[in-house]
This record gives structure tokens, sequence and C-alpha cells, in this order.
């Protein structure tokens, strides 16, 4: 094995032994992570005969994707049997404007805690940061008043609200890290050329600050996606988002047991964040090279 | 009319007194520098002409204009930073009219304008590159160019050159005084780089703890400095300062060292008489390196005295060479041309041109 670059290793059979060592450890590592997902697919592939008879680790015999277009658009949730595909657009309309609006908020404030100094900043940053270690549960009761309040109760825009919310704290950490940074030249510069705060926000750093944005909408999304506790405590019945939904699908009490429809609304329920997390992964390795070769 | 007058002017932060109250006052069309080392407030008090700080008391005036509550965008001024402050995601030609786009000058003006300073800082050919993709060299003139585009009355400079390598500093620094003369504004330039200070400023103004305490022409400042202060931080190698006491026997002179090695430096008559009456005093003999030679070796002059000292060390730097000897347990540095240097141990004569000396209260460290 020729080495094209790097840093010199020692050779020799030693060596050799180690690496071989190394990488049967991390393949076991591997393959311990990978059995349940691989379990999920081809289960939600089988028939529920085959189901019955075979093993959990067997693979299909037959490709079947019933219980696919079951989960997606006939199963039962609670008493209702339209399948997922309604509380996925549930959670679709909540997670995109929550994403994006304490995204957006997030930004503004770590770029006002950072190049825009004023007294008591730091103060304001650190009642911010008390938001990110709140335990959910203990702000149930109160934000469920709120929501009755603001007429928002049991529906998405109240959801979106709970969300954008709670996740300011960790948005404006994300931004503050990141704008801090930021070199404060630039938003002189910026000054001195006649940009007010807006304008230097919009047309300066928000466009240099790509990197934070990806990593701060990953997460947000990931977060928020995934919540269930916000969701089954603030949304009734229809307007449930789907991790509350495929709960409803999986526990339901009468009937069969169906393991390949529930295990496919778990993979559909699953998907966007791994969609998130590739595609804006992508975006995020490059917003990280083109952050190395900036002046 | 477009001159600086600061009154009085004070800055804290926090309990920190960081300017002690400075005036000064900058004709239009001048270039002055402010020198000093770093923490003297140099770059703060930059930063209060340019608004970029509050004044924590007095005035500052920019063109007669009183601008304490003028923000930086209206006060006709263009700042080059150190770290040259590109926008980052802006192509050089964005970064240069950037300015122009956000207090809405037509289009036609803006291309007219950047062309002219494209081709002036011979970065026409960069125009679509991010600041990423340039070279040290390049980004500084971006910046440079993206100050003049504007073509404000006031220019202020902090540090611009001091991220370059050597052979780019004295090229750019040689093109920032072309363009002074070419354009004739305001300059205020902040350097902690004394040579940068002498070869650009028509005026200097050495700072130290947040006061001024010289003002004046380069020169002046050189040959003339009110201070041990001014006189170490100006020049390099320093001023070698050499500690003595002031005595009258048969004319005033300056004892140095005591037992087999005390030397005696007269004074010429022209400084002796400004130090009349002041026999006794504990005072400090100020040498320039370029004062003191291999003795005979430049054309005779008066006033000159000649001793011997073994060398230390010697320094070639090409045009010139360094002899580091001693006299009284302090090293004194001697500038001799390269022919006449002689390695470490070997007694050398020295001369020195004592109408060039300077004397300072050891006490004060005033100037007699």
């Amino acid at each position: 094995m020729k080495q094209a670059s790097g840093i010199v290793r020692p050779k020799g059979w030693r060596q050799n032994v180690q690496r071989v060592l190394l990488f049967v450890v991390l393949g076991l590592f591997c393959i311990y992570y990978l059995v349940p997902l691989f379990v999920m697919v081809s289960t939600s592939l089988k028939s529920l005969a085959e189901i019955r008879e075979g093993t959990l680790l067997a693979p299909p015999r037959a490709i079947s994707t019933d219980a696919w277009a079951k989960a997606w658009n006939s199963a039962c949730v609670g008493v209702r049997c339209n399948g997922l595909a309604p509380y996925f657009a549930n959670s679709v309309f909540m997670v995109v404007p929550a994403v994006l609006i304490s995204t957006f908020l997030g930004a503004l404030n770590g770029y006002a805690l950072t190049k825009w100094r004023f007294r008591g900043a730091d103060t304001i940053f650190a009642l911010m940061l008390f938001g990110a270690f709140i335990p959910f549960q203990v702000i149930l009761l109160p934000m469920a008043r709120t929501l009755g309040e603001l007429g928002l109760a049991g529906t998405i825009p109240g959801l979106v609200f709970v969300h954008t919310v709670y996740g300011l704290a960790f948005t404006t950490l994300f931004f503050r890290n990141f704008f801090i940074g930021v070199s404060s030249g630039i938003v002189q510069a910026a000054q001195i050329d006649g940009a007010g705060f807006f304008g230097i926000f919009f047309r300066i750093v928000l466009p240099m600050s790509i990197p934070a944005i990806v990593v701060t909408v990953i997460w947000q999304f990931t977060q928020i996606w995934n919540d269930f506790l916000f969701g089954i405590a603030f949304t009734v019945g229809e307007s449930n988002p789907v991790t509350v939904a495929l709960n409803n699908v999986v526990n339901t009490s009468t009937g069969v047991k169906e393991y390949n429809v529930d295990m496919a609304a778990a993979i559909i329920a699953a998907l966007p964040t791994l969609a998130v997390y590739v595609v804006a992964g992508a975006w995020f390795v490059r917003g990280l090279a083109a952050g190395a070769v900036k002046g | 009319m477009t001159g600086i007058t600061l009154k009085e002017v004070r800055k804290s932060f926090g309990a920190t007194e960081v300017i002690k109250g400075i005036d000064l006052e900058i004709e239009q069309g001048e270039f002055v520098v402010l020198v000093g080392p770093s923490g003297c407030g140099k770059s703060t008090l930059l930063n209060l002409i340019a608004g970029l700080e509050t004044l924590s008391s007095g005035d500052i005036l920019i063109g007669g204009r009183r601008v304490n509550d003028v923000p930086p965008r209206d006060r006709d001024i263009a700042m080059v930073f150190q770290s040259y402050a590109l926008y980052p995601t802006k192509t050089v030609r964005d970064n240069i009219t950037f300015g122009m786009e956000t207090r809405r000058v037509p289009k036609a003006a803006q291309a007219a304008a950047l062309e002219e300073f494209a081709g002036l800082l011979q970065i026409g050919h960069l125009l679509d590159r991010k600041p990423g993709q340039l070279s040290g060299g390049q980004r500084q003139r971006v910046a440079m160019g993206r100050a003049l585009v504007r073509k404000p009355e006031v220019f202020l400079f902090d540090e611009p050159l001091s991220n370059l390598d050597a052979k780019l500093r004295i090229e750019m620094r040689t093109e920032i005084k072309k363009l002074h003369q070419r354009l004739g504004k305001t300059v205020v330039y902040v350097t902690h780089d004394q040579i940068e200070a002498m070869t650009l400023a028509t005026r200097i103004a050495v700072m130290d703890e947040g006061h001024i305490r010289q003002l004046a022409d380069p020169a002046t400042v050189y040959e003339d400095p009110v201070d041990l202060f001014v006189a170490g931080f100006m020049g390099s190698p320093p001023m070698n300062m050499l500690s003595g006491r002031l005595v009258r026997d048969g004319g005033m002179a300056v004892l140095c060292g005591d037992g087999p090695t005390q030397l005696r430096f007269p004074l010429p008559d022209r400084i002796a008489n400004r130090v009349a009456g002041a026999e006794g005093r504990d005072i400090v003999l100020g040498l320039r390196p370029e004062t003191i030679f291999a003795a005979g070796t430049q054309l005779p002059g008066p006033d000159r005295f000649v001793f011997e000292r073994p060398v230390v060390v010697d320094e070639p730097t090409g045009p010139d060479t360094m002899i580091v000897f001693e006299i009284a347990g302090q090293d004194l540095i001697a500038r001799v041309r390269p022919q006449d240097a002689r390695p470490g141990g070997t007694v050398f004569r020295f001369e020195v041109e004592m109408d060039r000396a300077k004397l300072f209260d050891a006490k004060t460290g005033l100037r007699l």
C-alpha cells in the first residue's frame, strides 16, 4: 500500500495487525448500528404472512409495498383511517414556518448581541440561554394557558409559536457564537460605507453566515419535526403532527398488530429529517470550505 | 475647508481613561500620522474621529462642523482598516461600489468612479473575484479603492500596511504617499511603525498613554524630540541613552561611569549654554547611532569627541554595520560603514558628533 500524502507512519507487521484489528472493530460497530434499520426496512417490505413465518433478520422473499401504501393513506389513526398523509402535512406546515422564523430571529439576535453591543447585552444573552436548559414539561401548563388566551389552542399556528419561542435559545446561541468570530471591522466598514442596522444584516452579515444557518436549520428541523411532547399536549386529533399520529397508529389496541405497516409508518415519519441532513449537510460542508478561504 | 479639530477630547472605557484630553488641529490636505506603542490610544482616537466610538467628553470638528453626534456615514470620511475588512461574500466590484450603492449614487456615476480608481490602483482585472481569491497586497489595494471611490474629504487609515510583508509594505507606502500628493485630501494615519510615520507624514503626533507627547514635522520629531519617550520611540535602531552627570571643569561636559573606564563627553557651546547653571544634575545623554562612527572616517567637523572601547558584537545590515559596545555597563550602538567594522573583542576608536547630542533630565525625562 502506498501512502500518497500525509503524516509519516511506522511500517511493519505489528502496524498491519493493528490496522486489521481496528477495521474489524469499526465494522462490528457499523453492523450493530445498521441492523435495526435493516430490520425495519425489510419488515416493512414483507407481507404479514411472511412476517409470521420467517425470522426477524431474514430478507423479504417477495417485495411488497402494500404496507407503505397503507401506512401513507389508509392506516387507522385513532378512529380516522386516512393513513399518515394528513398528519405528515400538519408536520410540514408546522416545521417550515417554525424553523424559518426561529432561525431568522436567532440570526438577528446573535447579530445584535455581538455587533451592536449595548448595555446589558451579556445579561440578556445569559437570560436567553436559560431557555436552553428549561425542561419543557415545566412550561406545558402555562403555555397551554397562553395559547388559550391567544386563541391558538389546538392549532398548528399555536405549535409554530411554541416551537419558535423555545427554539430561540438555541438559535441565538448558535448565531451569537458564529458572529463572535466575524471581524467587527467588516461591520464598521459597512457603517462608514453608509449602511444601517438592517442593511448590514441583510447585505453583509447574513450572506456570510451560511454555515451557521445550515447548522441551525438542521438542528431546529430535527428538534421540531421529532417533537412529541408539544405535539401531543397542544394539538387535538386532526391537527396532530406526524409523531403523535405515528404513536396512535402503532399503539392502536384493536385488530391484528400489523408490524409491516408500523415499520413503514415509522420510516415515513423519520424520512424528512434524514433528507434535510443529507441535503443541508452537503451545503454545510460547502459552507465550511467557503469559510476556510475567506479573507 | 475640511481640516479636523479636536478639542479636549477624552474617552473612557469603564473606569479606564484611554484618551486623556487631546487637542489637535489638522489642516486641510495635511497627512498627520498618529504613532505610538500598542495601547497608547492611537486607534481609539482614530475611531473617535471616524465616529465608530462615542466621545466621553470634548469636541470633534470636521470641516468646521461639530460631529460629536453625527454617525460615521454622514461625516464625509472613508477608512482603511488593518484587517482590510472586505466583505467576503461580495466581489471586488461590489466591495468597492457598496458605499455608493447605499448612498444611491446613479449607476453611471458608480461605473465611472469604479473605472477611475480600478485603473489607478491596478485592480481592473480583479473586479469579478472574491476577496478570498486575492493576495494580501491585492486586498490592500481593494480596501484602498473602497475608501477612495467615494471621494470623501477625509481619509482615515488604521495601520493599513501592518499585515503586508516587508517588500510590499514599502511599495504600498510609496503609493499611499503618491495618492496623497495627487488627491490632496486630509489624511489621518495610525501606525506603530516609526519609519512609516517618518516617511509619510507632513506632521507626526507621537502618542503615549492617551496623551500626545509631541506634534511636529518628521525632521523636528527626529532631531528635536521633546522628551526621552519621543527620542526613544523614533529611530531604528533607537537612540542610545546614556546616564551621566553634568559637570563644569573647563567647559561643560557629561561624565559617564566612574573609575578608569569613565568617559567625559565635552558639550559644544550651543548645548552648554542651554544647560548653564545645571552643574551636578543627573542627566541622560542621547546619542543617535548614526552620530557615532569610526574615528576619522567622516569629514572632520566641529565638536567631535573621540574615545576607545572594545567591540561587544558587530551586526551587519548591508549598507551599514551596527557595532554594539559598552559604556558604564550600558549597551550602545554605533552605525559604521561595513569596511570599518571590526569583530567582537577588538578595541575600536569611536568618534561622536557632539553637536547632535541631546540632553534629558534624568528625573522628568524632559529635554534640556
